[in-house]
């Protein structure tokens, strides 16, 4: 199958320079970028299989000697591409903070306790039909340093890779109706809402487990449609 | 497990990688996890010129990124790629040509790896080794594409890409050989402002 990655995809992202978020205006190139055609070294892209993800990496609650305190959750949706295929077998990494909303990073200073039994790591490969799913904990809102009283609404980070170097992605996930959502710099970077709206998981009752986990879904849409001859031209 | 849904309506948009980015991504040894990333691409069956390209990374002030990421990938040195879409046959087949750092405490990066062969573009015009690399960093909503070149090729000067960067902006691309203790030492710093702000591409 050969795709092609038309520049238009792009325009659902945010702008790089969005003043509101402070660190991009030191961040952000001040030249314009240059277009140039893909070539072979942009449509291709690495592949990591079955030697790199290890049974349970996808169950973050399964990583210490205990069980991690919060709210268990499950996780899942589809990789896709801009047509709506399935993405197979390509890697999905994941990282996040704990319930408590603090991460392991050594840099980070947030007063709120460190869980021994949470990493907030985890990775896992799509299917065959670009299916991926994990276990994990409902992260907490944390502050930062953006602005007076700046807190970053629950969410989780995602890095995918899908078929080529342009098609990778690293986003964030995060849940529906978030009080802190209209106060976000970082979530309303994306101008157009209804772009926006594609990084709030649902809320996903059919797949709940009853007396185990809540479930959301979340489908990760990758650049890269069917090739036409008038794209590769 | 439920149907993939309809076609979507557009990709997923972009959001920053973060600053705490580095225990689930990196390979940095501090954290109980099985790296899967490295910055060292060379395996046992890989042949080619080793070569080290390391270099720093700035902000617009001029200080040091210390929580960026980059990411490279590259062809072997008969110019294939490990991905199933380059049909040719690849003998060193556990060369994956991509490799994943994180800047230290001076915003320094180092990737050890072989020189790239050559990779023709679309009208099948030779493209000089080059390495593809993105850059992602807390502040950066979108990473960025640019590439690494080596000094010294001759074929830099009829580069098909390299054609299309102003002159005087070209040398922000090419990585020059430092010091030869051994293997090949490559140098090249990434600005993203200024005036040796680095060429990025609209890929
Ligand atoms: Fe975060």
């Amino acid at each position: 199958m050969t795709l092609s990655y038309p520049l238009q995809s792009l325009t659902a992202h945010p702008p790089r320079l969005s003043p509101g978020y402070k660190s991009t205006v030191k961040r952000s190139p001040t030249k314009p970028l240059i277009p140039m055609r893909h070539t072979l070294s942009e449509l291709t892209g690495p592949v990591y299989g079955h030697e790199t993800v290890r049974e349970n990496d996808n169950d973050l609650t399964l990583q210490g000697k205990g069980e991690p305190l919060g709210e268990r959750i499950i996780v899942h949706g589809h990789v896709l591409d801009e047509d709506g295929r399935g993405v197979p077998n390509t890697l999905v990494e994941l990282w996040q903070a704990n319930a408590c909303g603090r991460y392991v990073h050594v840099v980070d200073q947030h007063p709120a306790p460190l869980d021994p039994n949470f990493t907030g790591a985890g990775r896992t490969q799509s299917d065959s039909e670009g299916y991926y799913r994990f276990v994990t904990i409902k992260p907490g809102a944390y502050p930062w340093g953006n602005h007076h009283n700046a807190w970053r609404p629950a969410h989780i980070h995602f890095s995918v890779f899908g078929h080529s170097f342009v098609s990778r992605l690293v986003t964030q996930m995060y849940f529906p109706g978030d009080p802190l959502f209209p106060f976000d710099p970082i979530f309303n970077s994306v101008t157009d809402e209804k772009a926006r709206n594609r990084m709030v998981s649902d809320f996903d009752l059919e797949n709940t487990q009853p007396d185990w986990a809540l479930c959301y879904r979340f489908n990760i849409v990758l650049r890269g449609r069917n090739a036409t001859p008038m794209e590769t031209k | 497990m439920s149907k993939a849904q309809s076609k979507p309506e557009g990709v997923t948009p972009s959001q920053t990688v973060g600053p705490y980015f580095a225990y689930g991504l990196t390979s940095n040894g501090k954290y109980d996890w099985n790296d899967a990333f490295s910055n060292n691409l060379v395996t046992a069956d890989t042949s080619g010129e080793r070569v080290r390209v390391e270099g720093r990374v700035f902000d617009g002030d001029g200080n040091p990124m210390v929580d960026c990421m980059l990411e490279i990938w590259q062809a072997d040195a008969q110019g294939r790629f490990s991905d199933p879409q380059d049909k040719r046959a690849l003998p060193n087949s556990s060369f994956k040509g991509f490799g994943r750092c994180g800047t230290d405490a001076d915003g320094r990066y180092a990737f050890d790896t072989i020189k790239p062969g050559i990779v023709h573009d679309p009208d099948g015009k030779p493209q000089a080794p080059h390495l593809v690399l993105a850059v992602f960093a807390r502040g950066m909503l979108l990473h960025l594409y640019t590439r690494i070149y080596f000094g010294g090729e001759a074929a830099n000067t009829t580069d098909p890409v390299l054609v299309l960067v102003p002159v005087d902006r070209r040398a922000t691309l090419i990585a020059q050989q430092a010091h030869c203790n051994g293997n090949a030492v490559y140098s090249l710093d990434i600005n993203m402002q200024g005036d040796n702000e680095t060429v990025f591409f609209d890929v």
